[in-house]
Formats: structure tokens, C-alpha cells, sequence
């Protein structure tokens, strides 16, 4: 089962895994970040006490994807952060301010705490954008042409909003009454935005990838693979059934969006990870070529295999402790 | 290529020295949250409760700037330093993810519960909470100071083809200067956090809080500081005679020594001036080193000539090194003659008070001096013996490493300002911040009536 050969399979799953679970963990929380309103107080206190206790934990899915992707695949590593320098630098740096600002908003002075909002909203805004953006450079290949920084700046865009989407299903479960119709309003706008982003990167991915026009149209896994669209669709188009109809008497359904919402990044991402197997740099490397020592991933496997578990497990505790609505922000 | 490495190299002190400063505060100021919670459970008394209330808030702050300056550092080894994980990846790489899977969702996952769940949860699993994010910081400490001394002592791997190859884990996690780092760098966190709650405090009293909950906080911290700092003397003595036998260049650049000798004066003070391969203006004690590092007057010790070429820049050592020791010291001042005031029941005079709120910071000062001792007298190693700095470098173009060196600073000036000012913010607002709800009051069930009873005598 662990054989030298198949523990990069097993790494890139986990890797997969844990990019995944990131992009949706933190995804929601920056995507609150995001849609955080300079105007209303009340509001903005409720939003942020809707994801104080889950942030850093969910930041943490990143540090363990980027380890992952450092231990595991060293030298893919290497070619990816060299390409994307700049990008990661201004993941970071929105990271950092937006980490921060969540806590300095509540113990800095009352006529402070509008600019630590303003830092704590851009910084949401950056990292994801960033985000984006990489994702958008490495769909195009690193390429440095006009047309692929364009595409990754649609990217940007579109991962944006796919996180202010999944912020607002996230805010739609959590709060009530005025703020939740907001919410319901911010998803269906983001919604929308996203299926343009959606449809952007279908096309675009296949056109300039040969390799991957040919996985997506060549039988017999096109049929399975067309699966991953057809889903992707019947979940937009359900999702803005539910959106409409929502709120309904006594709150039931509340939770259907963010559900929603999750498996469509479940399947966008199953779509991208399909695309590229078992390329880990598109076009460049292979899993196999990119691999640290067996001996070292198999030392670090028998920890990951215990401690997932465990981290999944403490994880469920936590979100069992926090269940159900916000009402106002409880500082310790 | 010259231009990357030394902005690489810059970028890399920059932030792990902005790192540092809130981990090494927040492993330690983890075990005091724990250890005010436990006597407000043994006690029920609401003073506890309050000091508790205070410094958990602080504690949330640091730990955001540990998290989110912790990302950054995560990054930085792929990014700058190819050549690090080129060649000893396959022992860096699985000892960074043990830090991630044991320690970082650990702390994480339960500082949600300890800062937001104390109205959620029982009291005993509060309490539990906030004792596992101590034990997480402390562990995530432990993996990161195993490859840390792993460096400096490389052991439990064989190189084939310029790689390095894991031959033996326990040897690589246990290696020669493991036991003394760790040890040496925890009680470093207990001196800077007991430094800065006894600070903050003194602040409080001399801005005429009169509440007891500071008075409380800066006895437990004094009395720490005063019993961890002749602790400290002692593990960083045996520290060094470790480094000298493992790494006696670098003691030589501590203490300046130019020519191997055997009666080796202590150098208080010198200008070590690295053309003329001598010390200018030294002040020494006679045989001093000698009896520190061999304890004998007569030992012979090993003097830089012995390593031409191949040893570190010798005055940034030399320096850092006596300004560790100079804070040291100081602290062990400040710490005894408080606590024999404290210990006799006399009041803190105002002078006291500001001796206090001057150190503050004194464990920075210290921790980062360490530091710059230890890391600076590596070079021109990465890995001891295994990898040179310059051979790890990044071939990313100089101007976008320069673009985000000066983000970084930038953004870390705001960031450190903000940080002091809150601090000291907070010291002034503390009452307000130590309310305790009566919602909460009714939460902590079982306290209540000691409570109630302990607020009706006036505590
Ligand atoms: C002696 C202690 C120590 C040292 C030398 C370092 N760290 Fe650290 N680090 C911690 C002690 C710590 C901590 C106490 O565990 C922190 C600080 C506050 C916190 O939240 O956790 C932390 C946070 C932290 C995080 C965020 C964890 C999270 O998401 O919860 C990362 C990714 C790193 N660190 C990575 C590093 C790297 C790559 C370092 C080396 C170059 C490093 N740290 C040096
Ligand atoms: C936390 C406190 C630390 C501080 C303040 C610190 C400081 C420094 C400084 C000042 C240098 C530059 C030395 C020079 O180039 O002359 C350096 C180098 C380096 N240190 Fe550390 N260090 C710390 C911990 C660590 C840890 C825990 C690791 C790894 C596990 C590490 C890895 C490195 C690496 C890779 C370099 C080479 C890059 C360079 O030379 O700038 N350091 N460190
Ligand atoms: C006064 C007595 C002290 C002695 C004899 C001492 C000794 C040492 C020595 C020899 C080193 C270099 C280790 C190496 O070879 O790499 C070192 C490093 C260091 N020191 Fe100290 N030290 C003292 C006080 C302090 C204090 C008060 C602090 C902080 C509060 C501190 C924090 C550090 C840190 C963080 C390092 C770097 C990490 C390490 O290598 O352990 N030291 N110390």
C-alpha cells in the first residue's frame, strides 16, 4: 500500500485535500471579509463574531497545503513560487493585515476602529484576489503574455466573488432577520458573477491546453468527467431557486446555500484537479518527477495518518461548540 | 546574484525577527493564562478571573500576530531559499509538517474555544482548552527548534548525490544541541513574558489602578522572572560549552578570540575589527573565559585563526552576545530586589515602578540578541559542515525581492507600533476590560456563592 511508488499519489491526494478544504474554510471567512459594510457597525460586529472562532484554524488548511506542497514536492515548489513571487507576497500581506485588523478593530479607540474595519475588509479583498490570481497564472502555464495576466486577472475576479458567495451563504446560516436578508441579497449578486468566472475558466483551460481538451473530449472519461459540469450548473441554477425563495417561516432551509455552495467548490475543484493529473506544474512535472525521498514521506505519512483524524475530529468539536446563529460579538 | 543574497538575507532577519517577538511571548504567557484560570477554579475568587480576563486579551493579540507573521516565514524557505530544501529538504520538509499536524490546528482549533466558548462550554473544558493551546505553542516551539538545532548540529543522515538523506529520526530530532536550545529558548519566553506582565502592570499601579487584580499579576511574574533568570544563567553556560564542542568558531567569535590560547581573558569590551584580525580597545578580565568554558585557568581555547575562511563575521557576535548577557543581567537585578520587597510586604516604590515599565520589552531585546548570536555565528553555513548560505539562494530577479522587502517593513513598522500602542492602551482601559457580566457570573456555575461572598468583603 505504501509502496515508493504510489506515495506521491497519496501526497498529492492529501495535498488536494487540503487545498480543497482551505479554499472552502477560508473561503468563507474571506469571503465575510469581503462583503464586511463600513457603515453599519452592528452588522459588521455580528459578521465578524460569525467566523472569530474559525479563522485561524481555516488559515491554518493554507500552511498545511503549502507544507504539503513543500515537503512533498519540493522542486514543484520551486517552480511555482518563482513564477508567482509577487502574487504570493500580496496573498501574504493581505493575510497578515486582515489577521490582525480582526483583532485590533475591538481594542483600539472607538474613532479607530473604521480604518481597522477598512484594513481588515481590503485584506480579505487582497488575499483572495491573489489568490486568483495565481490560480489564473498557473491555469495559463506561468505563461507571461498580455493575454495570461488578463485571464488572471479575471480570475482574480471570479475567485473573489466564488468566496463572497460562499461568505454569504455562510452569513445566511449564521445570522437572522435584516442581516441575513442582506446576505441573501450579496449571494445572488456574487452568485451571478461566478458563473461567468465558472464558464470563463472552462473555456479558456481547454483552449490554450491542449492536453486538457483532450482529457475532457476523448472517451470514455468524458462521460464520467461531464458529470463535473452538468453538477456544477444544476447547483447554480438550484442554488438561485433556493435564494429566492429564502427566508422561509421559521428559518428552515437556512443552511441549504452554504451546502450548496460547498459541493460546487467540491466540483469546480475536482473539474481543475482532473484537468491536470498527474501533472503537479501543468505541462512541466509530474508528480512522480517532483517527489521528495520515500523514506521522508513515508516518516511524515505515518504522523499525517494518526493526526488527520485527530485535527478532523477536534475540528467537528469545535464547530459543534459554535453551533447555530450569531447574535452578538461575545469577547472573551 | 550578490544583490539577491544579501536582500534575501535581509528579508529573512526581518521577518523572522518580527516572528519571534510574538511567539516568544505567547508560549509562555500561555502557561500564566493557565496557571490564573486554575487558581480562579481552586479559588473561586474573582480577582483571578479578572487578571485572567486582562492578559487573555493580549494573548489574542500576539497569538494573530504570531499566526499571520508565521505564514509569511512558512513561505519565505521555498521562495528565498531554494537550495535549502534542494538539498536537506527530506529532513526539513517532514520536521516542518510535524509542526503543522501536532502543534499549529492544536493551538488553533482550541484558542476559537479559550477566546469565544467560555459561555458555550463547562468551566473544566474552558480550562482544558486553554491548557492545550499552551501545550500547542510549546510543542509547535519544539519541532521548530529541533530543525532549528538540527541545523546548527546536523546528526542522523548520510549524504548521497549532494542530498541529504534521513538515516536515523531520533538522532535527527535528539541531535547534540537540541536539549540545550529548547531549554534555553522556553525559559527565554517565561523571562519575556513574565518581563512584560510585570511592565504592563507597574503601568497600571502608577497610573493609579488600585484594583488587586495588578497587583496579583506582577507578584506571580516577578517571583517567576526572579527563580527562571539564575535558571537561565545556568542552561545557557552549559548551552555554550555545548556550542564550543560542536561549534567552537562560533565561540570564538563570542568571545572575540583571534589566536587559540590557553588562559583565554574574558573580554568585556573590545572593537573587534575584522582587518587587523585584533580586538581594539579591550577590556578584559585575565583567564576569565578560560575558567568559564573549561573551568580551568589554563584551558586552551580555540581562536579564530584556527578557521580562517570558514568563521562567522565577528562583531555582530561579539556584540549581540554581550547585550544578551548585559539584559540578563539586568533582569536578574530587577527581578531579585522586587521580589525581596515583595517577599517582605513592602509596597513598590515609585522607582520600582519604573524600572519595571523600562523593561517591558527586556526580553526582546534579550530573545532577539540570542538569536543574532546563534544564527549569525552559523554563517557562512546554513547547515552546519553541510550547506552554505549563499549556495541556497534564490536566482528570483532583485528588484521583485526588493518590492517586497520594503512591503514587509513597512507593513511591520504599522503593525509594531500598533501593537505597543494597544498594549498600553489596554493597561489604561483595564477595569472596563475586566468586567465581568453577571450573564457570565451565573454561567461559572458553582463559584457563584464564593464569589458573591468574597465581592460582599470587598475584594
Ligand atoms: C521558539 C518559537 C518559534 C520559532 C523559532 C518560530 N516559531 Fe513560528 N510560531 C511559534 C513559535 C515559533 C508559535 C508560538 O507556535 C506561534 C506564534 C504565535 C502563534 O500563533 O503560534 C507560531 C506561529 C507560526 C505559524 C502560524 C501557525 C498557525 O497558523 O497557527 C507558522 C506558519 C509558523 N509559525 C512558521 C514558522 C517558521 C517557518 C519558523 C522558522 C523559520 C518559525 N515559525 C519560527
Ligand atoms: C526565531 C528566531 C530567529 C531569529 C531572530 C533568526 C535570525 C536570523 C538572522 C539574523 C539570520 C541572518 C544571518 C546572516 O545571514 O548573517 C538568519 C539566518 C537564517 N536562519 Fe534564522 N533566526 C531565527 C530562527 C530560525 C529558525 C527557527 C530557522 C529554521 C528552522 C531559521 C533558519 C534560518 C535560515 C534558513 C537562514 C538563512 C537565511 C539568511 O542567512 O538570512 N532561523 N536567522
Ligand atoms: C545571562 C545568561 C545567559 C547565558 C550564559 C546565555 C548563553 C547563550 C548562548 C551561549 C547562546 C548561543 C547558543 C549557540 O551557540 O547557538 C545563547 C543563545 C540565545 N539566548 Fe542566551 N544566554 C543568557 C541569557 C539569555 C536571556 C536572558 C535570554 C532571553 C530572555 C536569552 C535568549 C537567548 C536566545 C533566544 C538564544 C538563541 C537560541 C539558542 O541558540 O538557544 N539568553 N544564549
Amino acid at each position: 500500500m505504501f509502496a515508493d511508488q504510489n506515495l506521491p499519489i497519496i501526497f498529492a491526494g492529501l495535498m488536494a485535500l487540503a487545498v480543497v478544504v482551505y479554499a472552502i474554510l477560508d473561503g468563507y471567512d474571506l469571503g465575510v471579509g469581503i462583503l464586511l459594510p463600513l457603515n453599519n457597525d452592528k452588522h459588521s460586529d455580528q459578521m465578524i463574531a460569525s467566523i472569530g472562532p474559525f479563522w485561524d484554524a481555516n488559515e491554518t488548511w493554507l500552511v498545511l497545503a503549502v507544507g504539503l506542497l513543500l515537503i512533498a514536492f519540493p522542486e514543484a515548489y520551486n517552480l511555482v513560487f518563482k513564477d508567482l513571487y509577487i502574487p504570493a507576497f500580496a496573498l501574504l500581506i493581505g493575510l497578515i493585515l486582515r489577521g490582525v485588523a480582526f483583532d485590533f478593530r475591538t481594542k483600539v479607540r472607538e474613532v479607530h476602529k473604521g480604518k481597522w474595519n477598512l484594513i481588515f475588509k481590503l485584506g480579505s479583498l487582497l488575499a483572495s484576489a491573489a489568490q486568483g490570481y495565481m490560480l489564473g497564472l498557473y491555469v495559463m502555464g506561468f505563461q507571461s503574455s498580455l493575454n495570461a495576466h488578463l485571464f488572471a486577472a479575471l480570475s482574480a475576479v471570479g475567485v473573489s466573488c466564488a468566496y463572497a458567495l460562499i461568505g454569504a451563504t455562510w452569513l445566511i446560516m449564521k445570522t437572522t432577520d435584516d442581516l441575513q436578508g442582506k446576505a441573501i441579497h450579496w449571494a445572488k449578486r456574487a452568485g451571478q458573477v461566478s458563473v461567468i468566472g465558472i464558464v470563463a475558466v472552462c473555456l479558456v483551460n481547454p483552449l490554450i491546453n491542449p492536453a486538457v481538451l483532450d482529457r475532457w473530449t476523448t472517451a470514455p472519461t468524458a462521460y464520467f468527467l461531464a458529470i463535473i459540469p452538468i453538477t456544477s450548473f444544476a447547483l447554480l441554477a438550484l442554488g438561485y431557486t433556493v435564494l429566492n425563495r429564502l427566508p422561509l417561516k421559521d428559518d428552515s432551509g437556512c443552511w441549504l446555500p452554504f451546502v450548496i455552495t460547498v459541493v460546487l467548490f467540491l466540483s469546480c475543484f475536482s473539474g481543475l484537479a482532473f484537468s491536470y493529473f498527474p501533472y503537479i506544474v501543468p505541462q512541466q512535472l509530474t508528480i512522480w518527477q517532483a517527489a521528495s525521498a520515500p523514506e521522508s514521506l513515508r516518516f511524515i505519512l505515518f504522523g499525517a495518518l494518526v493526526v488527520i483524524p485527530c485535527i478532523l475530529a477536534y475540528t467537528a468539536f469545535s464547530y459543534k461548540v459554535f453551533w447555530g446563529k450569531v447574535e452578538k460579538l461575545e469577547y472573551y | 546574484m550578490a544583490d539577491v543574497f544579501l536582500l534575501s538575507r535581509l528579508q529573512f532577519a526581518a521577518n523572522i525577527s518580527f516572528h519571534i517577538l510574538f511567539p516568544s511571548i505567547s508560549i509562555a504567557l500561555g502557561w500564566f493564562l493557565f496557571y490564573f484560570k486554575l487558581r480562579y477554579l481552586r479559588s473561586g475568587h474573582p480577582v483571578w478571573m479578572r487578571t485572567y480576563r486582562f492578559w487573555v486579551k493580549v494573548f489574542a493579540l500576539t497569538f494573530a500576530l504570531g499566526v499571520v507573521s508565521g505564514i509569511t516565514m512558512s513561505f519565505q524557505f521555498g521562495t528565498n531559499w531554494p537550495g535549502f530544501m534542494a538539498t536537506v529538504g527530506n529532513i526539513a520538509g517532514p520536521l516542518l509538517g510535524y509542526e503543522v499536524l501536532t502543534a499549529f490546528f492544536l493551538e488553533a482549533t482550541f484558542l476559537g474555544i479559550m477566546l469565544f466558548g467560555i459561555n458555550r462550554v463547562p468551566p473544566w473544558v474552558h480550562t482544558l482548552a486553554t491548557l492545550i493551546v499552551a501545550v500547542g505553542t510549546t510543542l509547535s516551539a519544539f519541532w521548530i527548534i529541533v530543525l532549528n538545532s538540527w541545523m546548527h548540529t546536523p546528526a542522523g543522515f548520510e549524504m548521497r548525490d549532494g542530498v541529504a538523506y534521513a538515516t536515523d529520526w531520533l538522532a535527527i530530532i535528539f541531535n547534540p544541541s537540541m536539549p540545550y536550545r529548547l531549554m534555553h529558548v522556553l525559559l527565554a519566553s517565561g523571562l519575556t513574558a513574565a518581563f512584560l506582565i510585570a511592565g504592563i502592570s507597574a503601568y497600571r499601579i502608577k497610573h493609579g489602578d488600585a484594583k488587586k487584580a495588578p497587583k496579583l499579576a506582577l507578584k506571580s511574574a516577578v517571583l517567576v522572572a526572579a527563580v527562571l533568570m539564575p535558571v537561565q544563567i545556568l542552561v545557557g553556560d552549559q548551552h555554550g560549552l555545548n556550542t564550543l564542542e560542536h561549534q567552537p568558531q562560533k565561540v570564538a567569535a563570542m568571545e572575540a578570540a583571534w589566536e587559540t590560547k590557553q588562559g583565554l581573558p574574558l573580554v568585556l569590551f573590545a572593537l573587534p575589527d575584522e582587518k587587523s584580525r585584533s580586538n581594539l580597545a579591550e577590556v578584559a578580565i585575565p583567564n576569565g573565559a578560560s575558567l568559564i568554558l573549561t573551568h580551568e585557568l589554563h584551558g586552551e581555547v580555540k581562536g579564530l585563526n584556527e578557521f580562517a575562511g570558514k568563521h562567522p563575521p565577528v562583531a555582530p557576535v561579539f556584540y549581540a552576545f554581550r547585550l544578551m548577557l548585559a539584559t540578563g543581567m539586568l533582569m536578574l537585578v530587577v527581578a531579585w530586589f522586587t521580589s525581596a520587597k515583595l517577599l517582605r510586604g513592602q509596597n513598590l516604590s515609585n522607582a520600582v515602578l519604573t524600572a519595571l515599565i523600562c523593561m517591558t520589552f527586556s526580553g526582546w531585546v534579550a530573545t532577539i540578541a540570542g538569536w543574532y548570536v546563534t544564527e549569525i555565528g552559523r554563517q557562512p553555513y546554513l547547515v552546519s559542515g553541510v550547506l552554505t548560505t549563499a549556495d541556497a539562494v534564490t536566482d528570483i530577479a532583485p528588484g521583485n525581492v526588493a518590492f517586497s522587502l520594503i512591503g514587509y517593513l513597512l507593513t511591520y513598522a504599522l503593525l509594531l507600533t500598533a501593537y505597543i500602542k494597544t498594549l498600553f492602551r489596554m493597561a489604561r482601559n483595564a477595569v472596563e476590560i475586566e468586567e465581568i457580566q453577571l450573564s457570565e457570573r451565573r454561567l461559572q456555575k458553582g463559584f457563584v456563592a464564593r464569589a458573591n461572598e468574597l465581592e460582599q468583603a470587598g475584594v
